[in-house]
């Protein structure tokens, strides 16, 4: 692939953005008076606001790329981790859990487990947190750099530390709130920067029912990138393949495993716990504001799938359409392999195909079309092509995808200077606040549950407020080190990602039994955790999804169960991981005894905590009623993609 | 907190919007994309969204 020519508008663009961030760092330093202000914000920021900023935290770039990847890859059954993996946990946070995450006046979430339970409960989770937000945070910059690199041509190192450079600088200066703010503005710049790359797909794609049209036939085609054949809405309907069972569905996922993994085990246990997302919630400016955060979140939230998985969709249709010149991208391929098999197209004996094609595959090192090489090899022996025309012939045949490279090549095939730079901003800036969200995230568990709690506890506010500032630098550095080390040992990430789904699987069924059973004890939720991660870990290592070799995909101790996709392997890790969690607290819990008082326990636990009254709220600001309302719209939606 | 958010989304994209606009209009041929002139289109919605910011900015600064 060419890397991508910038103009000179889109420089300015970018460069506007990456002024106004600045700026908003700039101006909001003067407010900075205190560690609170710095790290939480104070408790001051209006609804909509860490609304979309609570939303925004999570729609990191990542989450853009591998949305549109799966699209393509499984049509718009993707949209379950939006629909059924999202919008009722977000409810749940907003109508049940909020109370006691705001109420308690906890700064972070490790500071309620502290409150509600004991200090090795929060010491355990805030490690983990910390250490996860800092690789999360590298896994993404050395995305971004390595992206940068291959589609700009820029240097590596150049781009991850100018771009790590700008965050430190604006979260520096304004703490939690720039980070929201840039959020905010990074919400827009997504959704304004990619709506018309998903309208021009559309366009080009004949409109949305010619989409679904053209998806059927990839549904039913023995030659499409699956290798399996499928009933033609595999792509198009959410729930029926599904219904159907695993082997009807590209995502090779069965009901419960959806139901229960993804929309109960994994959503719930994201959107309830992760303090990178709740910490937004957090810092609202009041109890009622605070509630209503996640669901003003979901409303984009709900619509989001158009935006992000129907440009897989278009990608699959159009590469279905052999008109449309266009096709999911290749896996990016060394140029070496390039000429190598160029000269094997030229030395092919046309007499002798078969051999031909042979050797033009181990040239190049990927599957390729046998007929497709064929044909390019007899063309080339009837007239000369030139190097360029061979290189292109070989480029189209190859059979294998780079599904992550979808949105990236629709940004490139549609948009002229211009909307260009406004659409790779919006790229960029995801990946930048992206970054700022895990290091605010990281420096208020660090400065209040580590720092304070364990290392300097009892110092002056000016003490935590310098703190804060030298974990934000900190925060920064270590992220690019995750980034260098994501750069050098693909295998490494892979474990350490296995790593976080081991611990976070179980974490809400602590939750839950903490916040809604006032005898869970600070041993049964301890020692639940703990089992929970284990149980999670002996579960890898006797499953494993078909296609993969025992080993970092699971396996390696023996297998006792084969799922058909890694996909249904993880949802139903989570729930085991759960179930395991939840049992052992629930049976060690009655075991113990607790140590803190009922009277301690208020506002903590749903049994002691008074009922929060809404009844003075006009009725459109209640909770409740609005829950309810998002609640049906969800479902009419899943109903509608049937 | 101190500053009302909806300035700098309502001047940044007030400026990106008179930027495509302007592009939009003086290379027109190059801001072609099946058939539209994006730029030209865009610019303006990034325009008019820019301003709605801006407008909501200062009707909040007016009511304080």
């Amino acid at each position: 692939m060419q890397p991508i020519q910038l103009q000179w508008i889109d420089y300015t663009v970018l460069i506007s953005y990456v002024f106004f961030v600045l700026g908003i760092g700039w101006t909001l330093a003067r407010y900075m008076k205190t560690s609170a202000d710095f790290l939480t914000s104070a408790r001051s920021i209006p609804t909509w606001v860490t609304g979309l900023a609570f939303i925004s935290a999570n729609l990191g770039a990542l989450e853009l790329v591998g949305m549109a990847a799966s699209g393509a890859k499984y049509g718009i059954a993707t949209a379950h981790f939006y629909w059924v993996g999202a919008i009722p946990a977000m409810i749940f946070l907003a109508v049940f859990m909020m109370p006691f995450y705001y109420g308690s006046k906890a700064r972070s979430v490790p500071e309620y487990l502290k409150m509600r339970f004991d200090e090795r409960v929060r010491a355990l989770n805030s490690v983990a947190f910390a250490v996860m937000t800092i690789f999360a945070s590298g896994i993404s910059m050395n995305a971004l750099a390595k992206l940068l690199n291959q589609l700009l041509g820029w240097n590596y190192d150049l781009a991850l530390w100018v771009c790590s450079g700008v965050v430190l600088l604006y979260v520096l200066k304004g703490g939690l709130t720039s980070a929201i703010y840039t959020e905010v503005l990074q919400f827009f710049m997504i959704v304004l920067g990619f709506a018309p790359v998903v309208y021009l797909g559309l366009k080009d794609v004949g409109g949305w029912h010619a989409m679904n049209h053209a998806l059927q036939g990839v549904a039913t085609s023995t030659t499409a990138a699956a290798g399996t054949q499928y009933a033609a809405n595999a792509w198009t309907s959410a729930w029926t393949p599904l219904l159907a069972g695993p082997a009807h569905n590209p995502m090779g996922v069965d009901l419960f495993a959806m139901v229960f993994g993804l929309g109960f085990v994994l959503s719930f246990g994201y959107w309830c716990t992760n303090f990178l997302v709740v910490q937004r919630a957090m810092a609202a400016k009041n109890m009622t504001a605070a509630r209503n955060t996640p669901l003003v979140a979901a409303v984009p939230k709900m619509i989001f799938p158009f935006l992000v998985i129907v440009p897989g969709m278009i990608a699959m249709a159009l590469t279905s359409l052999p008109n449309k010149g266009y096709r999911i991208p290749p896996p990016v391929i060394a140029h070496e392999h390039y000429v190598a098999a160029v000269a094997a197209v030229k030395n092919a004996n046309p007499a002798n195909v078969p051999d031909a094609v042979k050797a033009i595959g181990t040239a190049l090192g990927k599957k390729i079309s046998d007929d497709k090489i064929t044909a390019l090899v007899a063309d080339n022996a009837k007239s000369k092509l030139t190097d360029a025309q061979i290189e292109t012939g070989i480029y189209n045949s190859i059979t294998e995808y780079d599904y992550d490279g979808v949105i990236l090549s629709l940004v490139k095939k549609y948009c002229p200077a211009g909307l260009l730079g406004l659409a790779l901003t919006a790229l960029l800036a995801s990946f930048m606040s992206g970054m700022a969200g895990n290091v605010t995230a990281f420096n208020t568990v660090w400065t209040y549950d580590l720092y304070q709690a364990y290392f300097a506890p009892g110092k002056s506010d000016k003490h935590y407020f310098w703190a804060g500032k030298v974990t934000t630098v900190a925060g920064i550095v270590l992220s690019i080190a995750a980034a260098y080390f994501a750069s050098m040992y693909n295998n490494a990430m892979d474990i350490i990602q296995l790593v976080f789904g081991f611990v976070n699987a179980p974490l809400f069924a602590t939750f839950l039994l903490g916040m809604f059973w006032k005898r869970t004890t600070g041993t049964g939720a301890f020692l639940g955790l703990f089992g929970g991660i284990a149980g999670s870990a002996l579960f890898h290592a006797v499953t494993i999804a078909s296609g993969n070799a025992p080993g970092v995909k699971g396996g390696y101790l023996a297998v006792m169960q084969s799922f058909p996709s890694e996909m249904a392997q993880n949802f139903w890790l989570a729930a085991f991981a759960f179930t395991v969690c939840l049992v052992l607290t629930l049976v060690i819990s009655l075991a113990t005894k607790s140590q803190k008082t009922d009277e301690e326990l208020k506002g903590l636990v749903y049994s002691l905590t008074p009922k929060t009254v809404d009844l003075n709220l006009p009725v459109w600001q209640r909770p409740a009623f609005l829950g309810i309302l998002l609640l049906i719209c969800c479902v009419i939606l899943n109903i509608i993609f049937w | 907190m101190g500053l009302d958010i909806r300035w700098p989304i309502g001047l940044m994209f007030s400026l990106i919007g008179l930027l495509l606009t302007g592009y939009g209009m003086i290379k027109a041929t190059d801001s072609v994309s099946l058939g539209i002139n994006i730029n030209l289109i865009w610019g303006i919605v990034l325009l008019v969204f820019g301003s709605a910011m801006l407008l909501g900015a200062i009707r909040g600064s007016k009511t304080k």
